[in-house]
């Protein structure tokens, strides 16, 4: 039998606000797969063309897979949101590029032509779940000094990349750091951010409350008050918490399908998906991942880092974004950047934070009819790197 | 209004409070609709302890309203409930110690008070009833402008008539000019008098209680993008013009004609709600909930509440924690054997296969016979399936689950074998001593006898401590009593293992000692005789047949005997009057009607039920007898009563006589707000009069002075 790629088209994303995972954050009384059915509820809810039996399958990441995360969370997420029980879902893993992965992995079936729309996305609830929760490394990463051991503390591998890097100082990173909350602040304003958000009911011993904003962006963030800050991974480190995302709950998601399924059921496509990669890199610098990623992306795509005129980069430390744009030789400032702002304002609820870049990208997409490919690139623990590059449905340029 | 002040004495009234707190959050709601005050009730337990409200938990309300209502910047106030709960309304575990109409009458106009800020206010109120919503609870959803509901909500009902109060912080005014008095009669007469029936969120929904409704999945979120619809205008909510002519009227009489042809003016609770439904046409907000007032202040000061929380209380606490029973030691059954192929059997069969879901084997020497049972099962499974209660998978399941066997060989591996032969003892001696060669030692074996002496039954057997009595009512499946009865050699694993089946089973049951019918029976008996007695002397069928209808109680004695079967009635009578000839009385003419195989007393003729006239043919009065009044008859059938639960008491056939009212309760639907039969009996005096005493001290099931 013959058969043809086909297209697979980005038609919606959604995700709850972001919060702060500690004891009195916005959801430290809130189930994670709650998040994650809110998030599929509201997909289905924005686009009623799409009717639910439709959908072939649901693909839900988190990184720690146990308790209200657990459970293969993608199926569970599936009933409980109320999808006809014919519709199939999974769990995905790939640390922080989790939603990423799903988006991904999805992709490629429909691509293939075994599936026609999938939804995908992810959850993290750091409050609940904090990053290495239940975790029993091998220990053979010791005795045969396989990685190093700072190579499983995120910061610590941020740290290691300014060593590595010493062009990338502290008050580029804080430089960067606060530019992505005024950027954030300014979206917020905006309204753009809003449009992407589903209201969640949050329980508290205090009552119900209703999460309709994000809670970890700080607009009044200054440079001296951040470069003020202590630097918690090493003594007269360069990491802070003002220079990196937090600790977050959140759950994000959205609609893939095949570009002409997209077409017949009546969705809007937002974005085309061109090409992705993924790649490994020192554990220990697990900062640098996006670089290869993306030069294997755009490789197998036939594109240059030139023809990429919106970047979506994760967040997860300034260090590594800058690290990035030095390789490409991106300033800094470069508009095409992070537009919105970053996970250093919106928070980084591992697992989700991919399909939130997305969203974001399909605002740049949305707004800027002149720009034709974008990516979506983040770093990933235990050293690797993640980039999907996108094409713009609403580019000039194809009238 | 501003903030009421709890009386003194409503507070130490109920001091033992579970306070539901009222606490307030402000979101932003949806769409920029502006602010919202969310005020969620929750008592801090989990959904198993539901949100109450006494004198504390209103007063936090009033706290949390003052708040809210104190700010100029809302655009909508909201109140919900805790997880799975939105509040199941008044706490009344404070009744027993209100012993004044006074203080009665505070708790309504507390209530009215604080509920009133709802709807007074004017920022557009909203409940969003996430979960449970009865009496109280489903009030204060209604004092506020708009509601919206869970699909997955439930129970949702206004209980009250069934305790024996009225819906009195509102329900009674609010809910007919909201839904129209036929429904409201429904939700607050006919449901609650219908066991309590309660309403799930669809239903709630369709009669119109709320306004809009959600699934549970994003039940709040939903509800709260809807609060802002509504404030923004985007939505306008049209309710359903009320017919206030002369319907509103006929849908009261009529509903006052069923509860009168049923209870016969013995209960005031359900009469005071159609009074203010009534009333509810024409009154003023004011008017009407004064008359509420009143109506909760007597109500509370009533004997029949009290009767009534004292039966609430043994149907929720006592049948759930049977007095007498083994708390351990119970053995695990894996399969059940059952004696008999008759009706009585298969029902059996399917009660244990369908609750205890291990093999079930059915025993019968006839085939032919063993097959009609099994096929009884399985038609009845398939039944059940077709109305949708059971699943393909699972109505298979249970199908391959009851088997027959003409041997009790297959009996070999059960645990538990029940038999329910023909009621002679012979018969139950020879099976039980046939099923003994079967088992092994520890399988217990259960009698279904309803009035044989069960240690005698057991009495040839070489492990006799493995028998105990099970005794179920007709029809199995629908009344939760189970009598279990304790043989002179019983032992404690089979009686904690028979209760441990028992509460699997799903069924309430009592202890009772192995005395002749145990307790519904023997007491129904007694008090049957005492009114086949008054005919045989020349009381007119009717006269004697409604004599007792002043008790309200749920069928009147003829119907009872034609439900049980006159045969099944008379044999029990003859048990009983065998051990206690003095006392329990066989009616020749009773026996005649068996004799010509009638079905009973009464026939349905042209104009509805009539008295078979060939039956009033056969009857014969006594020679020499004068025909007793009804009363006379009442007054026979009371004091018999009194004196037969004295005896059974003072030879321990029971514990208490808690237990005597739960057996009626459950086992014949006697009345909540007679409180089973002991605190009838007590506060009419019979008691005393008849056995020197009372039952229950005063203030246990009745008012305290």
């Amino acid at each position: 039998m013959s058969r043809a790629v086909r297209d697979v088209v980005f038609v919606d994303g959604v995700r709850t606000p972001f919060g702060i995972g500690k004891p009195t954050g916005l959801y430290a009384g809130t189930r994670a797969d709650d998040l994650v059915v809110r998030v599929i509820r509201e997909l289905l809810r924005r686009n009623p063309n799409l009717p639910p039996e439709r959908v072939d399958d649901v693909a839900i990441a988190a990184t720690t897979q146990i308790g209200d995360q657990g459970l293969t969370i993608g199926r569970m997420a599936a009933l409980l949101a109320g999808l006809p029980k014919s519709v199939p879902g999974y769990s995905i893993d790939r640390m922080c590029a989790g939603a990423m992965t799903a988006v991904t992995t999805a992709a490629s079936g429909i691509g293939f032509g075994m599936q026609d729309v999938v939804i995908a996305g992810g959850v993290e609830h750091m409050g609940r779940h904090p990053m290495g929760e239940g975790v029993d490394p091998n220990p053979r990463i010791v005795s045969e000094k396989l990685v190093d051991p700072s190579a499983l503390v995120m910061g610590s591998t941020a740290e290691n990349l300014h060593d590595r890097l010493p062009d990338v100082t502290r008050e580029r990173c804080d430089a960067f750091a606060l530019a992505s909350q005024h950027k954030a602040a300014a979206a917020i304003d905006s309204g753009v951010i809003a449009e992407d958000l589903v209201p969640m009911a949050t329980w508290s011993e205090a009552g119900w409350g209703l999460a309709t904003a994000d809670e970890p962006p700080r607009p009044d963030t200054t440079l001296e008050g951040l470069s003020g800050l202590r630097t918690p991974f090493r003594a007269h480190g360069r990491v802070t918490a003002g220079n990196a995302a937090g600790i977050n709950d959140g759950a994000t998601g959205c609609i893939l399908a095949a570009g002409d399924v997209a077409a017949q059921l009546g969705l809007t496509a937002k974005m085309r998906l061109v090409g992705f990669a993924f790649a490994g890199v020192e554990p220990e610098v697990m900062g640098v991942g996006p670089i290869p990623s993306t030069e294997k992306a755009l490789g197998r795509v036939g594109l240059t880092i030139d023809d990429i005129g919106a970047f979506e980069l994760n967040e997860a430390f300034a260090v590594q974004v800058l690290a990035f744009l030095d390789h490409f030789g991106i300033k800094d400032d470069d508009d095409r950047v992070n537009p919105y702002g970053g996970a250093i304002a919106f928070g980084h609820p591992l697992a989700s934070s991919g399909v939130r870049l997305m969203t974001h990208l399909a605002h740049t997409f949305a707004a800027s009819p002149s720009v034709r490919y974008g990516l979506t690139a983040m770093c990933v623990g235990i050293g690797m790197g993640g980039t999907v590059i996108w094409e713009n449905t609403a580019w000039e340029g194809a009238k | 209004m501003g903030r009421c002040e709890v009386s003194a004495s409503t507070q130490t009234a109920q001091g033992d409070e579970v306070v539901t707190r009222a606490f307030v959050r402000y979101v932003d709601l949806p769409g920029r609709a502006g602010l919202a005050a969310l005020i969620t009730l929750d008592n801090g337990f989990d959904h198993t302890k539901p949100n109450t409200f006494g004198p504390a938990g209103l007063s936090s309300i009033d706290a949390a309203l003052d708040e809210a209502l104190g700010r100029t910047d809302l655009a909508a106030i909201a109140v919900t409930g805790k997880k799975f709960i939105f509040a199941v309304g008044a706490d009344l575990s404070g009744v027993p110690q209100i012993t004044s109409r006074d203080v009665a009458r505070e708790v309504g106009r507390l209530g009215h008070r604080v509920f009133a800020r709802l709807a007074d206010s004017t920022v557009p109120t909203f409940a969003l009833i996430n979960g449970a919503a009865m009496g109280g609870g489903l009030e204060i959803a209604l004092a506020c402008h708009y509601r919206t509901v869970s699909s997955g909500a439930a129970p949702i009902a206004l209980p009250e008539c069934f305790l024996g109060l009225v819906p009195g912080w509102g329900g009674t005014q609010l809910l007919p000019n909201l839904i129209g008095p036929d429904k409201a009669l429904s939700v607050i007469i006919d449901n609650a008098l219908n066991q309590n029936k309660t309403l799930r969120g669809a239903q709630a929904f369709d009669l119109g209680i709320a306004d809009v409704m959600f699934s549970p999945a994003d039940f709040l979120e939903r509800s709260l993008e809807w609060v802002s619809s509504v404030v923004r205008g985007d939505i306008a909510v049209a309710r359903p013009e009320i017919d206030r002519g002369a319907a509103w009227e006929e849908a009261v009489a009529r509903t006052r004609a069923g509860v009168d042809a049923r209870l016969h003016g013995s209960a005031p609770a359900p009469l005071r709600a159609l009074d203010l439904i009534a009333r509810a046409r024409t009154a003023s907000r004011e008017e009407g909930f004064a008359a509420e007032d009143e109506a909760l202040a007597e109500l509370v000061m009533s004997e029949e509440l009290r009767a009534g929380l004292y039966s609430f209380d043994l149907t929720q606490k006592r049948a759930r924690r049977p007095i007498g029973a083994p708390r351990e030691g119970a053995r695990p059954i894996t399969k059940v054997g059952v004696v008999g192929a008759g009706l009585m059997a298969s029902q059996l069969a399917l009660l244990f296969a369908q609750r205890l879901e291990v093999p079930v084997v059915l025993t019968d020497l006839d085939q032919s016979r063993l097959d009609k049972g099994v096929t009884y099962v399985h038609d009845e499974i398939d039944k059940l399936q077709a109305r949708g209660r059971l699943s393909a998978d699972r109505a298979s399941r249970l199908r391959a689950l009851v088997t027959g066997s003409l041997t009790k060989d297959a009996f070999a591996d059960a645990d538990f074998v029940i038999e329910a032969v023909f009621e002679e003892m012979k018969v139950k001696q020879q099976v039980f001593a046939e099923v003994e060669a079967a088992v092994a030692d520890t399988c217990i074996l259960a009698t279904n006898t309803s009035s044989l002496s069960i240690t005698e039954m057991s009495s040839g057997l070489a492990h006799p401590e493995r028998v105990v009595g099970f005794h179920f009512f007709n029809p199995v499946s629908v009344l939760p009593l189970l009598e279990i009865v304790r043989a002179g050699k019983t032992d404690d694993a089979t009686l904690a293992t028979a209760f441990a089946v028992a509460k699997s089973l799903k069924k309430s049951a009592v202890l009772v000692k192995d005395a002749p019918a145990f307790v519904v029976n023997r007491l129904l008996t007694r008090f049957l005789g005492e009114v086949t007695r008054a005919v045989d002397e020349g009381t007119p069928f009717e006269v004697a047949d409604h004599a007792l209808d002043p008790l309200g109680l749920p069928m009147s004695p003829f119907m009872l005997l034609a439900l049980v079967g006159p045969a099944v009635g008379l044999h029990v009578a003859k048990t009983l009057h065998e051990s206690y000839p003095d006392r329990y009385y066989v009616s020749a003419n009773l026996e005649k009607l068996v004799a010509a195989g009638k079905p009973g007393i009464y026939t349905w003729g042209a104009d509805g039920q009539q008295v078979d006239p060939e039956v009033a043919e056969m009857f014969t009065p006594l020679p020499g007898s004068t025909p007793p009044s009804g009363d006379e008859v009442r007054e026979r059938a009371e004091a018999a009563l009194a004196q037969e639960i004295r005896l059974m008491l003072d030879e321990g056939v029971v514990a208490e006589p808690q237990d005597i009212d739960l057996c009626l309760l459950l086992g014949a639907g006697w009345p909540f707000h007679n409180g089973g039969i002991t605190p009838y009996l007590d506060r009419t005096g019979v008691s005393e009069k008849v056995t020197g005493r009372r039952f229950l001290p005063k203030g246990v099931a009745s008012l305290p002075t």
